[in-house]
Order: structure tokens, then C-alpha cells, then sequence
């Protein structure tokens, strides 16, 4: 069996304040192979865009990583030092943030912005990097005259590809996709989608894709994790979860989002809103909204239990 | 541990007591407070000439003398009774007036707020000491048209700043809320908006309170005031006319600008000691550091890794 | 470039503005103003003087928006007065020979100031809880609480009077014949250190903490966090993502602070016997003479807008999302 290209087990970022450490993710543990594309969905606050900071220890204060370990080609993540995270960022490790648009230096010509982060990792010289520059945005599908654009010239979508083309810009290993079209309309989204998804499957790399759109992420993942208040309650192939999603909340998701082909009146939503992270509830975090909840559920926090090859869920029911 | 009231006037009593740069500074003014209260009839008669002008300080004149041979204590003591007074309703004068455009801009908008910003713009840019000077040359000198003169030349910042906050009070739900049910705009003024800017409105305050006292002090250095009363500024004026510096007598002027830094600085220590209590970032922030000081960690740039042995 | 058009519009309506008010303010006196000003001056001018006095107010007997009309055009072609203190010379003139000294004065202090302070305070934003960040600040703003004269005043018993490190005040020693010539220019410098480093030193605080806390705020935004896990260099992070968006409401709130610290370093000019305006206020102040008090506070607004302007030139260099026309 091949090392996964990420490893992360029992995973735990707290933030610090004043009144004790809230935790943000806890003891989360996933692995993912090389080239391939994982959904991260739930809920806003759920943890996903705290895990994917994490990984790049880019989480600003008061945020800390409080124990587990996260293994990426090899490498201990949580050991590394401030150079060497620099070297690893963006070169085998990129991000595409959700608000990429206000991600874009103002004062700056975006090509400069792309070239700035090739010089930085030593693919110099300038004018060869000023040449990259202007074949990745080509290849985001922006004219490459763009190069000299400000971020406010340029529209939402085509801002957002610009995003896409600094991640891609050192051809790394995993690019982490957090909420990359939430803010883009439905037709612009697609667009994009298919987009990264012809460039993986032409670059190879690996794909971390973070969003609360389940139905999007079940066409364009190849697994599907699930958050929820912080923890991982499912996990599992993109097909199987689509199907036979075995967590109570993974099915009240599939249930809240309308298919074209479901009959009308098949939409519920879960009931109830998430739990506060500062004062999580006792036993499966979850209990609360459940439908199925019984006295177990209340006094004991449910194990990941592995119900098939590559298919997990946190219930005591699923098993 | 208590958490402070979001906003309101009993989050500055929270803030002196929790933050020890605005303990400090109400510290520092309530000193200055009660000299301005007492002092005068502790200090003995400023204008009495009691001994040999520009004497350097004794027993005897804990400050010295000045150039007409009268205590500089006795000056001191007794000018901060008129410049503390002179800048308090000064710097309220101002955050009121500025409050009046300001609020009334940023809430009606439209062609109200177009011409109420000009208005407060052009007498943003217009620079303060020459008008201030002009205006007060045409008027009997004295406090009334001290006070005057500072407000026509300071209203304009509070019209500026308080505009701003209530054009993002107004976008808030709850105000469109209480629009949406029809109340008055008088309602909604009084209501809603005024109570939810207090704080910045006590903040402003002492901000203009430390420019009245400043520019009141420059503009009676100038000799704008009533030269025969006795202030901070008229202190300083007298001391720039008898050559004080020329002649070593440092102690003629020296006192009297030391208390109106140090009042300036109380004031704003103040201010800056509610703004750490206050400022939710900040407030995250330090329990971060400590947090990471007690497990001997450095606080880095990346997300810094501390196990916590669950 | 619209953005400069719509400024100068501004300007321009507030230089009338201040010519408005400059009309209108012998007007507020009690009484009728030539009366009033005849009272004033009685026995201490002569009659032409007195008639001088008249025309430069425009005390005519002439309706009063007639009366504003002519005092506006001879304020347009320059004509200001005559001085009253300096009898028979023209206001334009007095001011004159003070002003390029009032300009070099304040206008390298107040830009040695903003550079260092902003510079610092990217410093200090940079490196928190650094010894820039904890003790610099606290004691800057302790010494911007003096009011600039009294420093000046310190400045000169100190550095002055008991030391004599520098000059006792005024621009040049009186042995100097004033020309572009070495020893005239070293002579100038040295004179200028003290009055210049008390107007930088008691403004020095504001502008450090100013771009302080810009810069903070700025480091929190999405487009640093996202320099940084691009792997940039630390300098490139802080300096051409963060400083110099940071920098931006900075010069927006320099503009705005430029009358305020010139009104401050005329002040500080009257205690080195500075040969500028301050000075000239000083003494029309004390000889009531209005001509030259309202000439003096004409050129000094004019001043400012003039530097206000070249201010907004500057920010729409530096932030290119003004430049679109018309967005």
C-alpha cells in the first residue's frame, strides 16, 4: 500500500481565548492518496476551513494546534520550522481561499502577484517567470494580457481563476480548495469546476475540496468527508455516501438538498441549529438534532467504526 | 472571570478597573481634579508679588518666581482651575456640535448629508490656528471667546467621525427593523442609534478635551486670551515675554507645560486603555500570548504547535 | 483624474470660504465696522492709514454685496492691504518676506515626520511586543502631549541656552550675507535643527501609531495571510503587501493633519525668533493689525489646500483604484 500523500490522525486545533480554549477541530483523522480529490463538507463552523489552515499552520492568532499529528509526503507537518514551511508552501502544499478575490493584493498588478510567488521559490529568472505568469493565466482561461490588470479591473469569476493560477503556479502536490465558488453565481461555479477538475486530471495533483454545497462536492469528489462541530462523522467513496450515507446527519444533509429529480415535497431540513464549540453537548455532538438519537447517543461520544473498506462513520447506530 | 458590557458608559468603569493604562490615567486626572478644586485656596495668592522676580526654587517658593516676582506654584495651582474648565465644556462643546451634523448627516443622507459634509469637509481643511487667530482678534478677549474660537475651529473631526458610525449604525437590522415598524426618526435617533455610540461619543470626548486644552494653551501662549488671568497658557505667555529662557529661569515655564502634557497624557491613556478592553482582537490576542507563555512556546508567525497532554 | 478635478473643486470652494469669512469678520465687530475700527485705532494712525485700513475692508459706503464684490477682486489679482504695523508696506509684501522660511520649516518637518514615523510604525506592527512596539510608542505619545512650543521651549533652555550646541535662535547668523553659497546652507541647517527636531519629535507619535494600528489591521487581512502561505519573503510580505496598502489611509489622514501641525510650528517659530510667519502673526497680534492678520491667514489656507492637493496627486499614485474615471 503506497503512503498516502497526507496523513492526518487524531488532529486537534483549539483557539485561545479569554475564557478557555474553544476546540475548533477535534481529533480528526483522514488520509489522502496522491491525485486524489476529497470533499470536506458540513455546516459553516463545522471545522473544514480550520483543518485546511492548519495544515498550512497559516491559522493566525489565537489559534493553536493542540495535539495529533498530520504526515504529508513524508513529512511532519507539525514539526516543521518557519523556513521550512516556507519552502514547503506553495510548492507542494497551495491554497485557492474562498474569498480569492479579496485574497489579491489592490495596489498590485496580479501578474506581479503571480511572479512574486515563482521568484520567491527560486523559478527565476524575471523574465521567465513574467513568461509563466502569462501561460497560467492562459491556462485559467484569462487572456494573458491580463498580466498588468488590477484586482478591482478584473470581474468576481475572473478574479477567482487568478486565485486558481497562483495555486497551480509551482505545480504542487496538493492544492486545498476552500469554499472557491461560494461566492461566484451557479453558472460561473461550474465553470470553474470543470476547469480544475480538466487541470487535475492533466497536472495530477491532489485536491482538498472544501464546501457546505453537497450536491457539488458529491459530482466533482472522489471521497467525501463530513464534519460536524468540529469532529468527522462520515467518510467515505463520493458514490456511497450519495447513496448509502449511514450518519444521521450526512442524511439530513442529502435530504436538505433538492435534486432535479427528486419529487417536490422530498426537502426537510435538519432541525435545529449547530451546537456552540465553547459548550459542545454531551455524548455524539449530534444527539440534539437526531432523529434517531436514543440513551447512548446522550452519555457516550460515538467511535469512527469502519463499516466497509474505506467508508467510516462516527453513530452508534451505524454499525 | 466578568465580561465587559459590549458598550455603554459601564465599560469604561470596567476598563479602569481591568487595564492598568486606564487606571493610570484616571489615576493621573483625578489628581489633577482635585487640584483644580482645592488648590486654590491651598496655594496662597498667585498675584501677590512676594519676592525678587526670577528666583530659582527654595524652600521658601517651591517653584520659584516669575519675571513679576509671584509664586509659579501659586500660578500653576490656580491656572488649572480655568484651563481644566475651559477644556472639559470646550471638548464636550465640540463632540456635541459635532454630533448634531455628524449623526444628522449620516441618518438623513441624501442632500442633507451632501451639504452637511461639505460643510464639515472645508472646515476640516481649513487650517485651525490662523482662523482661531482671526476670529479671536475681532472679539473682547477672555474665556467666552476662547471657547468660542475652539469650537468653530475643532467641531469638525466629531461631525466627521460620529458620521461615519452612525452611516454603520443605520445599514444594522435592528435599526431597519425599528424603520420598518414606522417609528419616528426622533425614536430611532434616541433609541437606538445614540445609545449604541456612547462609547465612541466618551471616547471623542476625551480626545477633543485634550485638543481643547492644547490649542487653548497655544492660543493664550499666542496672547489671544486675557493676558491678565491666570492660566496655563497666560503662564507660559508671560514666561516667552520675560525672556525666561534666555535668562535660565526654566522654572517659569517649565511646570506649567509638564502639567499640560501630563493631563494630555491621562487622557489619552485612558482612552487607549478602553480601546484594549474593548477591542475584541485584542482581547483574543492576549490570552493567546499568555497561553503559549505559560507552555514556554515563542509566539510565532505559523500556527504554533502546543500539545496540550489531554 | 476626475478624483483631482472633484478635489480641486473642493479646494477652491474652501479657499472662498476662507475669503468670505476674512470679509465678513470685521463685520462681526459691535457697531458699525469703520466706526468701531476708528475707535480702535484712534490717535495711533495716521488719517492715511486710517483710509488704507478702510479700503482694505472695503468700508466703503456701497451696498454690502458691492463692498464683497470689490474686496474680491482685489483679493483675486493679490492685493491684500496694507499693513497697518508696517505702514505704508503692502500686506503681500510683509508676508513675503516671511513665508519661504515658514515653508521650509514646516514643510521638512512635517515630512522628516510622517517618513520616520510611518517607518516606525511599520516597525512596530511588524514586530509586536518587540522593544519598538512597547516602549516606543507610549513614550512618543507622552511627548506629543507637550504642546510643540513648550519642546521648543525646552529644546532651546537645553540644547541652546546651557549647552550651546546650537544656535540661540533666528535663521541664519547675522554674519552671513544669505545666498546659495556652502557656508550660508550650513549656517541655515544649523539654525533649523532645533525648531525642526521639536516639531518632529512632538509629532512624531501621532503618525507612528496611526500607521501602527493601520498596519495591524492590515496584517489581518486576506491578502497578507495569503502572501504568506504563498512562501513569500518576510520583507516582501510586510512592505509591498502590507505597508503599502497600510500606507494609504495614512497619507489621507496626513493631508487632513497638515494645517493642524502648521498651526503648531508657528508657534514654534515665535520662540527661535524664526523669521516667518509666526513671527509676523505675533506681531500683528499685538498691534491689532488686521490687515495683516487676515493676508497672514489667507497665504497659510492657501498653503494648506495647495499641499492638500499635492497630497491627493500623491494618493492617487499610490492606490490605482482611484484612477479609474467615473467607476
Amino acid at each position: 500500500m503506497t503512503e498516502p500523500l497526507l496523513a492526518v490522525r487524531d488532529l486537534c486545533v483549539d483557539y485561545v481565548t479569554d475564557r478557555g480554549p474553544v476546540r475548533a477541530v477535534d481529533r480528526v483523522s483522514l488520509d489522502l492518496a496522491p491525485g486524489e480529490i476529497l470533499g470536506v463538507g458540513g455546516e459553516s463552523g463545522s471545522g473544514k476551513s480550520t483543518l485546511a489552515q492548519a495544515l498550512l499552520r497559516i491559522l493566525p492568532p489565537p489559534a493553536v494546534i493542540s495535539g495529533g499529528s498530520a504526515r504529508f509526503e513524508g513529512r511532519d507537518l507539525l514539526a516543521l520550522s518557519e523556513t521550512e514551511l516556507r519552502g514547503l508552501r506553495w510548492q507542494r502544499m497551495s491554497m485557492v481561499f474562498q474569498s480569492a478575490m479579496d485574497a489579491l493584493n489592490p495596489v498590485m498588478p496580479v501578474g506581479e502577484q503571480i511572479v512574486d510567488t515563482l521568484l520567491a521559490h527560486g523559478a527565476g529568472p524575471a523574465e521567465a517567470a513574467r513568461a509563466r505568469a502569462g501561460e497560467l493565466l492562459e491556462m485559467v482561461g484569462i487572456p494573458a494580457d491580463r498580466v498588468a490588470a488590477y484586482a478591482h479591473q478584473l470581474s468576481g469569476g475572473m478574479r477567482q481563476r487568478v486565485g486558481i493560477a497562483l495555486a497551480l503556479a509551482l505545480e504542487p502536490s496538493l492544492v486545498i480548495l476552500d469554499e472557491p465558488t461560494t461566492a461566484l453565481d451557479v453558472i460561473v461555479e461550474r465553470e470553474i469546476l470543470e476547469h480544475i477538475r480538466g487541470l487535475q486530471r492533466r497536472l495530477g495533483f491532489a485536491v482538498l475540496f472544501i464546501t457546505h454545497d453537497l450536491a457539488r462536492m458529491l459530482q466533482f469528489a472522489d471521497r467525501v468527508a463530513i464534519f460536524y462541530a468540529a469532529q468527522l462523522v462520515e467518510i467515505g467513496p463520493a458514490a456511497t455516501l450519495r447513496d448509502a450515507a449511514r450518519h444521521p446527519y450526512t442524511q439530513g444533509l442529502l435530504r436538505a438538498f433538492p435534486s432535479l429529480r427528486s419529487a417536490a415535497g422530498e426537502r426537510a431540513s435538519i432541525p435545529g441549529a449547530p451546537p456552540s464549540l465553547a459548550h459542545p453537548p454531551a455524548g455524539c455532538r449530534f444527539h440534539p438534532r437526531c432523529p434517531r438519537a436514543v440513551d447512548l447517543c446522550r452519555q457516550r461520544s460515538p467511535e469512527l467504526l469502519t463499516l466497509a473498506p474505506g467508508h467510516a462513520a462516527a453513530c452508534h447506530l451505524a454499525g | 472571570m466578568t465580561r465587559p458590557a459590549a458598550t455603554g458608559v459601564a465599560a469604561w468603569w470596567e476598563a479602569i478597573r481591568r487595564d492598568r493604562k486606564a487606571t493610570i490615567g484616571a489615576a493621573l486626572l483625578g489628581i489633577f481634579v482635585l487640584v483644580a478644586l482645592a488648590g486654590p485656596y491651598l496655594a496662597g495668592d498667585p498675584d501677590a508679588l512676594v519676592g525678587i522676580p526670577l528666583q530659582p526654587p527654595s524652600a521658601q517658593h517651591w517653584l520659584g518666581t516669575n519675571g513679576q516676582g509671584q509664586d509659579v506654584l501659586a500660578q500653576v495651582v490656580v491656572g488649572t482651575r480655568v484651563s481644566l474648565a475651559i477644556g472639559f465644556a470646550v471638548g464636550l462643546a465640540v463632540v456635541l456640535f459635532g454630533a448634531l451634523v455628524g449623526v444628522t448627516a449620516g441618518y438623513f443622507g441624501g442632500r442633507v448629508d451632501g451639504l452637511l459634509s461639505i460643510l464639515f469637509n472645508v472646515f476640516l481643511v481649513l487650517p485651525g490656528l490662523p482662523l482661531a487667530i482671526v476670529i479671536a482678534a475681532y472679539l473682547p478677549s477672555g474665556p467666552l471667546t476662547l471657547a468660542l474660537v475652539l469650537v468653530v475651529t475643532g467641531w469638525a473631526w466629531n461631525a466627521r467621525v460620529l458620521r461615519a458610525q452612525t452611516l454603520a449604525l443605520r445599514q444594522r437590522d435592528f435599526v431597519a427593523a425599528a424603520v420598518v415598524a414606522g417609528e419616528s426618526n426622533f425614536r430611532i435617533l434616541t433609541r437606538e442609534i445614540l445609545p449604541n455610540m456612547m462609547s465612541l461619543v466618551v471616547a471623542q470626548t476625551i480626545g477633543s478635551t485634550v485638543y481643547a486644552i492644547g490649542a487653548q494653551v497655544g492660543l493664550e501662549f499666542l496672547g489671544l486670551g486675557d493676558v491678565s488671568a491666570i492660566t496655563w497658557g497666560t503662564n507660559l505667555y508671560w514666561a516667552q515675554n520675560d525672556s525666561a529662557l534666555l535668562t535660565g529661569a526654566w522654572w517659569t515655564f517649565a511646570p506649567t507645560g509638564l502639567c499640560v502634557a501630563l493631563v494630555g497624557f491621562a487622557l489619552t491613556m485612558l482612552n487607549s486603555g478602553f480601546d484594549e478592553v474593548t477591542n475584541p482582537r485584542l482581547q483574543m490576542e492576549r490570552a493567546w500570548r499568555a497561553h503559549l507563555l505559560a507552555r514556554g512556546r515563542p509566539a510565532t508567525r505559523s500556527t504554533p504547535v502546543v500539545p496540550d497532554h489531554d | 483624474m476626475r478624483f483631482l478635478l472633484r478635489r480641486l473643486g473642493f479646494y477652491l470652494l474652501a479657499g472662498w470660504v476662507a475669503l468670505t469669512l476674512n470679509f465678513f469678520l470685521p463685520r462681526l465687530m459691535p457697531g458699525d465696522p469703520a466706526t468701531a475700527l476708528f475707535a480702535r485705532f484712534r490717535g495711533r494712525l495716521a488719517p492715511e492709514a486710517m483710509a488704507a485700513l478702510r479700503e482694505t475692508f472695503g468700508l466703503t459706503d456701497a451696498p454690502l454685496w458691492s463692498q464683497y464684490l470689490t474686496y474680491l477682486g482685489h483679493a483675486l489679482r493679490g492685493d491684500l492691504g496694507i499693513s497697518v504695523a508696517y505702514f505704508p508696506s503692502p500686506v503681500t509684501a510683509v508676508i513675503a518676506t516671511g513665508l519661504v522660511w515658514t515653508l521650509f520649516l514646516a514643510g521638512t518637518a512635517v515630512v522628516v515626520s510622517f517618513a520616520l514615523g510611518t517607518l516606525l510604525g511599520v516597525a512596530a506592527a511588524w514586530w509586536r511586543r518587540g522593544w519598538v512596539d512597547t516602549w516606543l510608542p507610549a513614550a512618543l505619545v507622552f511627548l506629543g502631549a507637550f504642546p510643540y512650543f513648550w519642546l521648543a521651549m525646552v529644546a532651546l533652555y537645553g540644547l541652546g541656552f546651557t549647552l550651546g550646541w546650537f544656535p540661540l535662535g533666528h535663521a541664519y547668523g547675522d554674519d552671513l550675507t544669505p545666498g546659495l553659497n556652502a557656508a550660508f546652507l550650513v549656517d541655515v541647517a544649523r539654525h533649523a535643527v532645533l525648531p525642526i527636531g521639536t516639531i518632529v519629535v512632538a509629532t512624531l507619535g501621532g503618525w507612528l501609531l496611526s500607521m501602527r494600528n493601520t498596519m495591524i489591521g492590515v496584517l489581518g487581512s486576506d491578502y497578507v495571510n495569503l502572501a504568506r502561505a504563498k512562501g513569500l519573503p518576510p520583507a516582501r510580505v510586510a512592505l509591498r503587501y502590507a505597508a503599502r496598502n497600510a500606507l494609504l489611509p495614512s497619507v489621507t489622514g496626513f493631508g487632513m493633519a497638515l494645517g493642524f501641525v502648521l498651526g503648531g510650528s508657528l508657534l514654534t517659530e515665535i520662540v527661535f525668533s524664526y523669521p516667518g510667519q509666526g513671527y509676523l502673526l505675533v506681531q500683528a497680534v499685538r498691534n491689532q493689525d488686521y490687515p495683516l492678520m487676515q493676508g497672514i491667514f489667507l497665504v497659510i489656507t492657501l498653503a494648506v489646500l495647495g499641499a492638500n492637493w499635492l497630497v491627493d496627486v500623491v494618493y492617487l499614485w499610490l492606490d490605482p483604484r482611484t484612477r479609474e474615471s467615473g467607476s
